[in-house]
């Protein structure tokens, strides 16, 4: 099993539930982050005071899935956060050692 | 009735009072008999109401002013935290360019006297000038209050009726074209039609009645609302390409209801010192009668709307409870005097129920408002014109029609106007990546949620 973790722009959140629910994704989790990567921040001027603004609003979204799937997840968040300019983000694919579904006791691929 | 003993003391008070305000306008030789008038006949002093007047209009005045803080707060509740900065910054521009264009050429276009420009139609041109300081009596016009209390209680009528316009296009909207457009509806649009009733022009000549403005400030800052929501369009996301509608909440309850209840007390001035009069006893029980009148419609419009919340929806919610509050004070606008306390109940439960029908109904429109204002403004304002003739024998439908016609053909048309050349010279819109970044980083440089959320 795998965890794949994405970094995207919170604007292309419905995008990419859009297109994982065409893939039989049974879930995510979503988390408002800050980061920054080759995207720079920027800067602001507060009451005549110039100050830099590193880090920018992103969206963590985490979905675990079977081994198989995983690849066609990372393609289909790809193709549905990508906007083609700095800042799109990143996605990692980890290894998901063990799923347990609270409510039934269910375990590995199953608990999925 | 429970007893006469306080209101013969307050009587004997105020007839003491007149009588000694009375003396010095009368002079040394004042026959017994014109003093004893003016204080049974229920009428100051001629100076005395005067100051009386003048008064209840720089109370209203206040009012009306701290209905900016009402509209401030109320759009900041129902915006999202990217955007609030850039949303209070247009209150506050948006209300000073609006009380600049009035002074520099609104209020004598509103208020021409006897100087118009074209007879009931177009008002004169020029500043406005206030009496000299220490204004003498001899040298005041005493029929009906000072010219400064008549332009700061009007003033502020006039920055209600641009700040309706900012609600309905927020999220979505450049600050400069916004208050280009601001300029142009304060210095020229508002002022104009206004005149046609206010200023005793053909409207108030045909018998037209509205009390506060139901139609004169609400349904034009609805219009002009309406017309910008159509040229701008809506906000990125919010429609769905296959027709399904995308709900974006507001961000802060506690500051869309602190607005509501504080345009709710501007309401009391807002109505209350449109009787223009205090200087009677009748002028007085007037005053009271409507803004009594107007708590009774604000009411009537909350619970209605709650009640069908509830009906329709399983939920009541509390935005469409906010502006139904709000319609129902808009649909008393018009005629806060001549109802009894059920009858305002009513007809501000009529504007509470317009609200819970049209904000989906402007949804499935595709015209995106905000907040509100255009089922609020317009909607309620257009019924609480025509609810004139249910309580005032003086009204006639045709006429209050005519004026709901006439005031909607002229804001609505020259509004589509100015918006449709401000998107053609400078264009209206934010880039689509500052409007998902937010306008308070993309414009303003102050972001209201500063911290990690």
């Amino acid at each position: 099993m795998k965890l794949v973790v994405a970094i995207i722009k919170p604007s292309r959140l419905e995008e990419v539930r859009q297109a994982l629910n065409s893939l039989d994704v049974h879930g995510m989790t979503v988390t408002e982050v800050k980061g920054y990567g080759r995207q720079k921040g920027h800067s602001e001027i507060y009451r005549g005071t110039e100050y830099a603004v590193h880090f920018l609003p992103k969206l963590k979204v985490e979905i675990a899935v079977d081994d198989a799937l995983a690849d066609a997840v990372g393609a289909a968040i790809r193709d549905a956060a990508q906007t083609g300019r700095i800042g799109d983000g990143k996605i990692f694919i980890l290894d998901l050692l063990a799923v347990t579904r609270i409510r039934t006791g269910e375990t590995g691929a199953s608990a999925l | 009735m429970t007893g006469f003993k306080t209101p013969l003391k307050i009587a004997g008070g105020v007839a003491l009072a007149s009588l000694l305000l009375a003396l010095p306008a009368l002079g040394q030789d004042a026959p017994a008999e014109e003093v004893v008038e003016a204080a049974t006949g229920g009428e100051a002093a001629i100076q005395t109401q005067y100051i009386l007047n003048s008064f209840l209009m720089l109370f209203g005045g206040i009012l009306v002013f701290w209905m900016a803080a009402g509209f401030a707060m109320l759009e900041a509740g129902f915006v999202r935290t990217k955007n609030v900065s850039m949303q209070l910054l247009k209150n506050v521009t948006m209300y000073s360019l609006a009380c600049l264009a009035y002074y520099v050429i609104g209020y004598m276009i509103m208020y021409p006297g006897d100087a118009w420009m074209v007879d009931g139609i177009i008002g004169a041109i020029g500043i406005a000038v206030l009496e000299p300081v220490g204004l003498a009596a001899e040298a005041a016009d005493l029929t009906y209050a000072t010219v400064s209390s008549d332009f700061f209680f009007q003033v502020m009528f006039c920055a209600t009726a641009a700040s309706i316009v900012s609600g309905t296009v927020a999220e979505r909207i450049k600050l400069l074209p916004f208050l280009i457009f601001v300029a142009v509806l304060t210095a020229l649009v508002y002022p104009i039609q206004a005149s046609w009733k206010w200023g005793g022009g053909f409207l108030d000549q045909m018998g037209f009645l509205d009390f506060a403005g139901s139609t004169v400030v609400h349904s034009v800052g609805g219009w002009a609302a309406l017309a910008g929501a159509i040229i701008l369009g809506a906000r990125k996301g919010k429609y769905n390409p296959d027709g399904t509608v995308r709900a974006i909440p507001g961000s802060n309850m506690p500051l869309a209801v602190l607005g509501m209840f504080i345009l709710w007390m501007g309401w009391y001035g807002f109505n209350g010192a449109s009787q223009l009069a205090m200087g009677t006893v009748g002028d007085i029980a007037d005053v009271g009668r409507v803004m009594a009148n107007t708590n009774a419609g604000a009411i009537g419009g909350a619970l209605a709307a709650a009640a069908l919340s509830a009906l329709i929806y399983k939920k009541v919610d509390l935005t469409f409870v906010i502006n139904g509050a709000l319609a129902g004070l808009v649909s008393v606008t018009a005629e806060p005097l001549t109802p009894g306390l059920g009858t305002a109940s009513l007809i501000g439960a009529v504007g509470g129920a317009i609200v819970v029908f049209s904000v989906p109904l402007l949804d499935r429109l595709k015209i995106d408002d905000v907040v509100g204002a255009i089922p609020v403004h317009l909607f309620a304002g257009i019924w609480g014109t025509i609810a004139v003739v249910f309580t005032n024998p003086d009204a006639n439908i045709g006429v209050q029609l005519i004026a709901i016609l006439t005031v909607g053909v002229f804001v609505f048309g020259i509004s589509l106007v100015v918006w449709g050349i401000l998107k053609a010279i400078m264009g209206l819109r934010p880039s689509a990546e500052d409007e998902d970044l937010g306008l308070d980083v993309a414009e303003v440089g102050v972001e209201a949620y500063p911290e990690f959320k």
